[in-house]
């Protein structure tokens, strides 16, 4: 059992469900951004996914592309990210998850991220451009001790929800709608629907659903069908616009784990 | 689709070699899925090759002539040189063979919304062209900085009823342009298809873009056979992407031709103002596949330059990549005041005004055929015409 799916697990079974919080690495300050990763840890996150920035995010919406670029041109790399990720360690026993493209993986050497992921801490990892089909050729024997956790979307078929389900660990990230990061959630019962068979589908990992969950009530509506959720460009949009030293963020985030933990004991 | 001389590329997996692939979002690989069975299908349907082939006669007006270029021969004295002239299909360049071969594949897959990227505009105008026809909505996603150099393309895809959609992301050219027309396939999947416009991005898209565009040197195997009774020496094309290149190599693959891809470069390669990707490029995943990509150390996708908008990209079809590592293919460069100094000689030798895409391979000639004998040939393709770039000509020789 990996460290993620048994956290995930002990926060349902104390019935909470559970708050992943996206962060782009070094965005919006990259002096301050342990900081802020702790702090936002502190509000009520139950885990963070740390993004390492690409120039061409192509599953991303403006949002996160934004954040990534900021994070470029503040010198984010690879490198720095672990570092990051390692001083975020030290300080907590919660499940850290980098989240990111192929390519500054397959630059810095593959096996050598996997060895220096890992020593600095990092629990599992989000590739949104590897599928089932470039699994085996990406994820060689040293990815071995990392929970890598895959993605199912609208579009992806009942056999093939079963089939990633097979071979994802630590939980499987479901895409709520068919779009880029920071999508509206306008078709409800489409959504529903979706969220519904997909969660009946899902039987060997827990099932977090993102994309399109930036307030309480998709909360309210979605967690039902999940066992906890992601929030991304919410996050990044509100520190965006934060004039108050994060303190309007850092409440958003205790809102949101406290709508999760009332919609699941009701 | 005939299979030339023991050349069986991509795999089952959409692989050439290590390069291709589909390194895609997982919201796509249904439909990627979906293309792929449907296109087989449409291959081996006698209504769909029959209609392909009517449209390419009576509609872009196929064959296109190989015209032999005395001027530029009897300039060069050596090699005969001819000119493969896709400048002459409806629209202005090859572009028109595969979007005529995808909107009949759209048909197909009951879809209603057509996208495209373009650079140059010619992707886009031919685009724009066949959604008219056949009555599609169509959405053109184009990088701020080449609507700017390509006006009269813009233009012309607003006359056509496409909307062009502007792209103010990263470096604002092609490379941009795709990764919004991706973006907006992630999001209107269901009724969209994606047009892409070169043998790039996830498979199917750069085998099927090959097989539409190889129309191109089948007909240039049968004219030059006709014309010299024999195999030319020298094929030469420009790569950006890399379409028209696949287009005309693909028949001649592995028959002893020496084929040859043209890129730009830019300011010189020696400067980071370049789209020479093949030559300084190294391995690496983007837009869908795995392929030589200018980057640099962190792995985040370089800016790029070429005067010519079509060119102007990062990354090159996987097959080049391919072609390019089991030496099947040559690949070099050649800089915009070099493809400027072509389109002024092809203009007046030969009365041909080129494509700037184009001109790369005509500035080739210059490299190529001092060490060429005169009972050699040499086939250039001139991709397609210089309308387009006009400005862009006139603004650069400070007319």
């Amino acid at each position: 059992m990996s460290l993620i799916s048994n956290y995930i697990s002990e926060k349902n079974n104390a019935k909470e469900k559970i708050l992943s919080v996206f962060l782009t690495a070094g965005f919006p300050d990259k002096n301050n951004f342990v900081e802020l990763a702790l702090d936002i840890l502190d509000a009520g996150a139950d885990m963070l996914e740390i993004g390492f920035p690409f120039s061409d995010p192509l599953a991303d919406g403006p949002i996160i592309q934004h954040s990534s670029q900021s994070a470029i041109e503040n010198g984010m790399n690879l490198h720095k990210v672990l570092l990051i990720l390692k001083e975020i360690r030290q300080n907590t026993k919660k499940p850290l998850i980098l989240m990111g493209y192929a390519n500054p993986i397959l630059r810095y050497g593959k096996s050598k991220f996997a060895i220096d992921a890992i020593a600095s801490g990092a629990n599992g990892i989000i590739i949104p451009d590897i599928p089932i089909e470039e699994y085996d050729g990406f994820f060689d024997s040293s990815f071995n001790p990392i929970d890598k956790i895959l993605l199912i979307t609208p579009t992806t078929t009942k056999d093939r929800i079963k089939k990633i389900d097979s071979v994802s660990n630590g939980f499987v990230y479901c895409v709520s709608v068919s779009g880029t990061t920071g999508s509206l959630n306008n078709k409800v019962d489409e959504t529903i629907n979706f969220l519904t068979n997909a969660y009946s589908l899902v039987t060997n990992n827990k099932m977090l659903i993102g994309f399109g969950i930036s307030n309480r009530d998709d909360i309210k509506i979605f967690s039902p069908y999940c066992d906890g959720v992601i929030v991304g460009s919410a996050v990044i949009k509100s520190l965006m616009e934060d004039t108050s030293g994060f303190r309007k963020t850092l409440t958003f985030i205790s809102d949101l784990k406290d709508e999760l933990i009332r919609s699941t004991r009701q | 689709m005939s299979t030339p001389n023991n050349y069986f590329q991509p795999d089952f997996s959409g692989k050439f070699g290590k390069y291709g692939g589909k390194f895609v979002p997982e919201t796509l690989i249904t439909p990627l899925k979906e293309l792929e069975e449907t296109y087989f299908q449409l291959l081996k349907d006698d209504n769909f090759n029959k209609e392909l082939d009517k449209l390419n006669k009576e509609f872009s007006g196929r064959p296109t002539p190989l015209t032999f270029a005395e001027g530029l021969t009897n300039y060069y004295k050596r090699a005969k040189i001819y000119l493969k002239r896709e400048d002459l299909c409806h629209t202005g360049a090859h572009k028109i063979n595969n979007a005529l071969g995808q909107i009949l594949l759209a048909k197909k897959l009951g879809k209603k919304r057509i996208i495209a990227e373009t650079g140059a505009g010619q992707h886009g105008v031919a685009t724009a062209t066949v959604c008219a026809k056949f009555g599609m909505k169509c959405f053109v996603y184009m990088g701020e900085v080449d609507i700017e150099r390509q006006s009269l393309n813009v233009f012309r895809m607003k006359l056509l009823g496409a909307e062009v959609i502007p792209v103010s992301s990263g470096s604002r050219t092609l490379k941009d342009a795709t990764n919004e027309a991706i973006r907006d396939w992630v999001t209107n999947v269901n009724d969209t298809h994606y047009i892409i416009g070169s043998v790039v991005g996830p498979h199917p898209y750069p085998m099927m873009v090959r097989n539409f565009q190889s129309i191109i040197g089948f007909e240039t195997k049968e004219q030059i056979q006709i014309a010299e009774n024999r195999l030319p020496d020298y094929i030469v094309a420009c790569v950006g992407g890399g379409s028209n290149a696949i287009g005309i190599f693909y028949p001649f693959l592995n028959s002893g031709v020496k084929l040859i891809g043209v890129e730009a470069g830019g300011y010189g390669i020696n400067t980071n103002k370049h789209c020479a990707t093949l030559t300084l490029g190294r391995e690496g995943i983007f837009q869908g596949m795995k392929t030589y990509l200018l980057q640099d150390n962190d792995g985040q996708v370089s800016e790029v330059h070429s005067i010519s908008a079509g060119l102007d990209y990062p990354g090159v079809g996987p097959e080049h990549s391919y072609l390019k590592d089991e030496i099947i293919a040559d690949y070099f460069s050649v800089s915009d005041e070099e493809a400027i100094k072509a389109t002024e000689l092809l203009s007046q030798k030969e009365g041909i005004i080129p494509a700037l895409e184009s001109a790369h391979a005509i500035a080739y000639l210059e490299k190529l055929t001092p060490s060429t004998a005169k009972d050699e040939i040499i086939i250039v393709n001139v991709s397609g015409r210089g309308d387009k770039d006009l400005y862009t000509i006139k603004n650069f020789l400070g007319y």
